[in-house]
Order: structure tokens, then sequence, then C-alpha cells
């Protein structure tokens, strides 16, 4: 299983290294979200100083969105789906994969974006572990969950319109747990913060688990 | 000797419309049967069917001593499907494509190299992204990516297609070594001439059943109902 992971996430990143739609469109579209809420939110009356945290996660669920309709886009094409099916793949591995690749990408987005937002914002930073380690869990269930809905939406007609219908709802612990985390290590109260991160981690555990039995008959369906 | 295939009144649907609408049919090991009939008739779909793609609601479908009812996902590593899909990535490069799906079915590295040598896409075209390929070329590639899977049954849906001479001659050459190493073929063409020589019996599918046989001289005709 970890062998066909490694294989498909191996695949999927060289696929987005080579056709750039990560650096080219999703990133741009991300920092497109901040300066958008940085026009709308006025910086003077701090209320954007408030919401950075709010704000920084919603750029990352929106790109998400993106990364994943991408990720099932590449098996769409030209039979791809079927060839996955007919690999020989264990099913459980190829979820793995398409989440690490997505984890993998989502990681950069937030680096890149958390420079981003430190220069547009001026927003100051304190509680480094505490916003790392939200970072990691947060993103691993995006990727967790993200790679389960893909799926389900990949094999019907409306997906383009109809993932975000599906995903945004179930990521809605994520957006409350990562910013709530966010702004306790923010405020210098990481001890608020911690107990976030367990509930982040025990969402991102429990749809890798769930994905990597479920992958196998949504892949059939799809 | 037990049949690579053996179907008896082997249902399968697209939809809610029986696609095979009781196929019989048996293929030894090592033997090449080319499969013909007119548009709509059902070939994709029995080749799909035999890859385990397409499930068969009724009937016997036994293929590679696994019954399609009951298990379909086991014998697709065994199988390797031709289709009218290339199944390869744009973004790739031909040596990409042909080692990953060579992996993902446990062949050796050795497996994927040679396919592509036999399929002239060794040199500077193996490192060319699938995108830039012309059409002949994106066959000859989505070829080598079955030959290096190594399959013991395989499906071919108009290999011939976009291929020039050269190449027409090369696929046939592979189909032979592969039959004659005692992998089993099963080829849906409208290239009747050239799928015949290939071929040591025709199979006429007609209306998603098998409507005749003919091996060499000899012609069975079925009752089509």
């Amino acid at each position: 299983m970890f062998r066909d992971a490694l294989l498909v996430a191996g695949k999927d990143l060289r696929i987005e290294l080579r056709s750039r739609i990560g650096v080219n469109q999703i990133l741009p579209f991300a920092f497109l979200v901040l300066l958008l809420f940085a026009f709308a939110l006025d910086p003077d009356s701090g209320v954007l100083d408030r919401a950075t945290p709010g704000l920084f996660w919603l750029a990352v669920l929106f790109s998400a969105l993106l990364a994943i309709q991408r990720a099932f886009a590449i098996e769409a094409a030209d039979g791809n789906r079927d060839g996955l099916r007919l690999s020989g793949l264990d099913p459980a591995g190829i979820y793995l994969g398409k989440m690490t690749a997505i984890f993998t990408q989502l990681a950069v987005l937030e680096l890149v974006l958390g420079i981003g937002v430190l220069v547009l914002y001026s927003s100051h930073v304190t509680g480094w572990a505490l916003m790392v380690a939200t970072c990691v869990a947060a993103t691993a269930g995006i990727a967790a969950a993200g790679t389960l809905y893909g799926v389900v939406a990949a094999g019907l007609r409306v997906r383009e319109t109809l993932l975000p219908l599906l995903l945004l709802p179930v990521l809605s612990p994520v957006l409350i747990g990562s910013v709530r985390a966010f702004e306790a290590a923010r405020n210098g109260n990481p001890g608020e913060g911690w107990p976030w991160v367990g509930l982040l981690a025990v969402f991102a555990v429990a749809y890798t688990i769930f994905g990597a039995f479920g992958f196998g008959p949504l892949l059939e369906e799809s | 000797m037990e049949p690579v295939v053996h179907l008896r009144s082997a249902v399968s649907l697209l939809g809610r419309f029986p696609a095979l609408a009781g196929v019989d049919l048996d293929v030894m090991a090592g033997e090449i049967v080319l499969l013909q009939g007119p548009n709509g008739a059902g070939k994709t779909t029995l080749l799909r069917t035999l890859a385990g793609l397409v499930p068969v609601v009724s009937g016997t479908a036994v293929v590679l001593g696994v019954d399609l009812c009951r298990d379909r996902r086991s014998i697709r590593p065994r199988v390797g499907l031709l289709g009218h899909a290339t199944m390869l990535y744009d973004e790739l490069t031909v040596a990409d494509n042909v080692r990953f799906w060579a992996r993902a079915a446990r062949a050796s590295p050795g497996d994927a190299e040679a396919a592509m040598g036999a399929l002239g896409l060794d040199g500077r075209l193996q490192d060319v992204v699938v995108a830039k390929l012309s059409t002949g070329q994106r066959r000859r590639a989505s070829i080598a990516v079955m030959v290096a899977r190594r399959p013991e049954l395989w499906l071919l849906d108009e290999p011939h297609a976009g291929l020039d001479g050269d190449a027409r001659d090369v696929v046939d050459g592979l189909v032979r070594q592969a039959a004659a190493s005692g992998a089993t073929v099963v080829v849906a063409s409208h290239e009747l001439d050239r799928a015949r020589h290939l071929a040591g019996r025709t199979a006429t599918i007609v209306g998603g059943v098998i409507a005749g046989s003919e091996t060499g001289a000899q012609t069975e005709v079925h009752h089509v109902p």
C-alpha cells in the first residue's frame, strides 16, 4: 500500500511540476483572494489584523478546491481512471498517494501565502510551534477529506460546481479549529490553541482511515 | 485444458441497455481471436467486460480462472486493455508514463525499456511529453504501456488505428510473439484483411451476441434470437 502511495504521489507531483498549474494559477488565485480581502476590509481600523487568521484559512480552503479538482481532472483525461482501475494498484495506496500530493502542494502554498500575509497585512506572529502544528494537522484534514470527496465528485458531470458544495461544509470544523488555534498563537495564549490542534488531528486521522477504506468502491463508481 | 475466456449467456449492461445480450465465447491459451461486427454491436463492451471493467449481470463469465460475476478486480492486473483512450498523462514524458504503469503492474524496469524499444520509442522520443506527440506516436506509447505490463490476456480495440504501415507490422509482430509465448489475444477491428491474417479465428458479434465464428475454411453460424 505505501509503495503504491509513493508511486502515485510521485506521479501527481511530477505532473504538477511539469504543468506549473499550481505556480501559475492556484498560487496567484490565493494571493488575489488575500488582496481582495485587504481591499474590502479597512487595514487602519484594525479589522484586517483581527480577521487575518480567518482570511488566511479561507484563502487556503478556496485554493484547496482548485488543487483537489486538478488532482482528479488529470485522471479524468483520456481514460486514466480506467488505467488506475486496471493497474493493480491498491485503492488505499492510490488514495494515500493523491492525498500526499495534495498535502504537499497545500503545504507549499501555505508557506508562500503566510509570507504574503506578513507582508500584505503587516501581521505579527508569535507561537510558531502552535502555528506549524496547526498547519500540518489542518492541511492533512483538508487533503484527506478533499481526496475522498474529490473522487465522489469526479464521476459526476457537474463535478466543477458540486465539489465546493460537498466539501466546504465538511471542512467547516477544519476552518473553525485552525482559525481558533491561529488566534491563540497570535494572542500569546498557545495553551488555548493546542486543544484545537487535537481536534484537527482527530479530523485528519478519521478521514484518512475512512478514505483508505472507502476510496476503492468510490473509484469503481466514478 | 480450461479456456482462458469462458462466457456462457453473459449479459452486461450499459446503463439500462443490455450491451451484451447473452454472449457465448471460449478462447484458449495462446489463441488470437478477431472480434468483428458493426458499430454498436458490443465489441468494445465485450473487451471491457473481459477486462473486469463492466460487470456481468447474468450468465457465466470466467476469465483466467476468475469468476467475473464474483470478483472483477483480481484479474485486472493480469489483463492488458488497449482501448480508444490512450490512458496516458499528457504532462508526463513517454518514459514517465511507461515506467509509471509498468511499476504499478509490478513489472521490472527492464520490461518498460524493452517495450519502448520494441515500439520505436527509445532515444529522444521517450523524453518528449505526451501532449506534444502525434496521434500515431501516442498510440505507440499506449501500446508500449500495455506491453510493459506483460499481461496474460491482451484485449485490443482497433490496435492499428492511427498507425502507419511499419508500426502496424510492429504491433502485429508483438501480438504474434505474445501469443507464441502463451498469452491470449482478443482483437476487435474493422480492418478485417490485416486482422484476419493475424487471428486464428474470427468471431462475429451482432446486437450483443456472438452470431458466428470462423476458423480458416470452417464457418459456424450461431442462432441469433
